[in-house]
């Protein structure tokens, strides 16, 4: 049979192109276009070396100091959060309305706006004011998130916690629910330990959600900017400028478009690059447990 | 190895119920002797699971005491008691190896690892798994996964009892029969208590010595397969056991006759003049189609199964089973059933009434 040809169809899918291209096909190409040129009092200036924005930032300290950073936060809620969030899951009741209570508790710091979540902890961490900055500096405990750059880490850090185990834990719970009652009894009647028991049933069927959590918790926190920026802009110092904070320094604060559109473009990048690679080889592991 | 005993157990999944049909598992008393094989027979949702996990502990009874060689263990949890069980559905322990599987109830006693790893060997060629106990469990199919878990309840050999929860469900035909006849000479070789749950009359009567028939929460009989055959103590066991079931027909019963709908049938033994619901019940294989003797049927259909050809017919407005032997002819000028007198058994409210006047019931031996 001879097939009809109709170009109309073409334009079925133009809604999509159209949709994409300013969505995100035509941004990010007005951004590497930043990232090649020099922009100065709105005109454009052709440069010498088509990436001098880029080589000048791979050689300044700066830009390393607050991947690094950037890094050792990541890092370090992945940490706390995950593990964290296996053990609230593993305590949550199983059924009944202590479950569905548990989950709607769980799940209310997840609604909270970023923004709010930072002023929430800048109040509650003020020496004066606050409960907890003014319980710890009564007990003699040096606390100060504006000047000490430990208590500036710690307050990030655990209102990163505070914001985000629910998503882990909520996460592992449903991993949790989908194994059958047999395995546990067939546990019992094979005399394991509690410690087996999580080590051969809970955590091979709970690891294809961790992976997702895990990722979801990687990407979210490298990207974090709103809360860190609410509670110490940055400081003290520089000590929790994290890689969009200091981005955004960079194109707002100074005006350096060029270099910061790099940024960008890196930024972007690396977040990219770490995702494929992490997800990349949990998969890989989960095949070759199945030859 | 040992003796378990039932006391007085009941159990409800209700709290606080008193009621007698809250019971999933009625008031029960009864010994399983030490190195026998049971099968535990009977419909879907009739307790026979709840039962089985009494036993191994992950069920506390809400009455009654579960006793192992007289110690009572009501109150032990299944780690501490010490008993294998297998579950219809595979689990195995997906990270791990097939090796690691095996081994794992014996690790967990903290055996010794040259004698573990002889005995995995070993029940790795009794479940025909020899070839594959390096690879991981995971991605085996339902079949092989069954056989795993299968392995792991056979490895420890000082076990108190042997539970099997329909374990053969997932596997295909060939491989039930053969792991059946494994696990009938294991039980030779070992001597274990053993039971086995099912809803396979074929697999109950080939697996065990003895046999319970569970129907409604409540152990109806147990007896030898033949037993069961012979002389079902309750209505229900007459029908679940035989293909077709047993024939059960409304009748008034006066010494050595039975009236049904005016006509007489003659027994073999006389009963008095038993009350409540009477009914007789008549095995297929003890029926004949006759041309002029007995009382009128009117056949519906044939059907030929080979070794015999099963015939429902019509009896007075209820169906009634009859098996006739290969090469007998069926003709239309059949009109007529005639039963064997020696092989009717009579009922008085589904309990079997034995011959001399006396009552089987829940009471009575069957319990």
């Amino acid at each position: 049979m001879e097939k009809t040809l109709n170009q109309k169809a073409w334009l079925l899918v133009l809604p999509v192109l159209v949709l994409v291209s300013f969505s995100a096909v035509i941004p990010l190409m007005t951004v590497v276009n930043y990232a090649i040129q020099d922009a100065f009092a709105g005109e454009f200036y052709p440069l010498e070396n088509k990436f001098e924005w880029f080589s000048m930032l791979l050689e300044s300290e700066r830009m390393w100091s607050a991947l690094g950073r950037q890094a050792a936060f990541s890092a370090i809620i992945l940490a706390i959060e995950v593990p964290l969030g296996i053990i609230v899951a593993l305590n949550m009741p199983k059924r009944g309305a202590w479950a569905s209570f548990c989950l709607v508790v769980m799940s209310l710091p997840l609604l909270i706006p970023w923004n709010v979540v930072g002023t929430i902890w800048q109040i509650f961490g003020r020496v004066d004011i606050g409960l907890l900055g003014y319980v710890l500096d009564s007990l003699n405990i040096p606390y100060n998130y504006t000047q000490d750059f430990l208590s500036a880490w710690g307050t990030v850090i655990v209102m990163d916690v505070w914001h985000w185990t629910s998503l882990v834990a909520l996460l592992a719970y449903a991993g949790l629910q989908s194994i059958p009652d047999a395995y546990y009894q067939a546990a019992k009647i094979d005399q394991a330990s509690r410690w087996k028991v999580f080590r051969y049933i809970e955590l091979p069927k709970m690891s294809g959600v961790l992976t997702i959590a895990i990722l979801l918790r990687f990407m979210d926190s490298f990207k974090i900017y709103t809360e860190p920026f609410v509670l110490t802009g940055g400081g003290p110092g520089n000590a929790t400028t994290f890689l969009s904070i200091d981005l955004v320094k960079m194109a707002l604060g100074q005006f350096d478009l060029g270099p910061a559109a790099a940024f960008s473009i890196m930024y972007f990048l690396v977040i990219l690059l770490i995702s494929w690679v992490f997800y990349t080889v949990m998969t890989n592991l989960d095949k070759k447990d199945g030859v | 190895m040992a003796k378990i005993t039932l006391d007085n157990l009941a159990h409800s999944y209700l709290p606080g119920a008193t009621r007698e049909e809250d019971f999933a598992l009625k008031e029960l008393n009864h010994d399983w002797n030490d190195g026998e094989a049971y099968a535990l027979l009977g419909a879907s949702g009739c307790g026979k699971s709840t039962l089985l996990n009494i036993i191994s502990g992950l069920l506390r009874p809400s009455q009654g005491r579960v006793l192992f060689d007289g110690v009572d263990v009501t109150d032990a949890p299944t780690a501490a008691r010490n008993i294998a069980q297998v579950f219809q559905f595979p689990v195995v322990y997906d990270t791990m190896s097939v090796r690691d599987n095996l081994a794992f109830p014996l690790r967990n006693r903290g055996a010794d690892p040259t004698y573990i790893a002889n005995r995995v060997q070993q029940i790795a060629r009794m479940i025909g798994m020899e070839e594959q106990l390096g690879r991981k469990a995971r991605g085996l199919t339902a079949d092989a996964k069954q056989k795993i878990s299968l392995g792991r309840g056979m490895v420890r050999e000082d076990v108190n009892a042997l539970l099997f929860d329909e374990p053969l469900t997932v596997i295909d035909p060939h491989m039930k029969w053969e792991l059946r006849t494994q696990l009938k000479s294991l039980h030779h070789e070992f001597g274990h208590t053993m039971i086995y749950v099912t809803h396979d009359q074929t697999e109950a009567l080939t697996f065990a010595d003895k046999v319970v028939v569970m129907h409604d929460g409540r152990v109806v009989q147990i007896g030898t397969p033949e037993e069961l055959f012979e002389r079902p103590d309750h209505t229900f066991v007459g029908y679940f056991i035989g293909s077709p079931g047993m024939n059960v027909i409304p009748a008034r019963v006066e010494g050595r006759t039975a009236h049904i709908n005016g006509s007489e049938v003659p027994l073999g033994h006389g009963y008095g003049a038993p009350g409540g619901k009477v009914e007789i019940g008549v095995r297929p294989e003890f029926a004949e189609l006759t041309e002029n003797d007995g009382l009128p049927v009117k056949i519906r259909r044939v059907e030929d199964v080979g070794r015999h050809k099963i015939v429902r017919a019509d009896f007075f407005g209820t169906e009634l089973n009859v098996i006739a032997r290969e090469g007998q002819n069926i003709g239309p000028d059949m009109t007529r059933v005639r039963f064997d007198p020696a092989r009717i058994n009579v009922y008085a409210d589904d309990w079997r009434i034995a011959p001399d006047g006396g009552q089987t019931g829940p009471a009575g031996e069957a319990a």
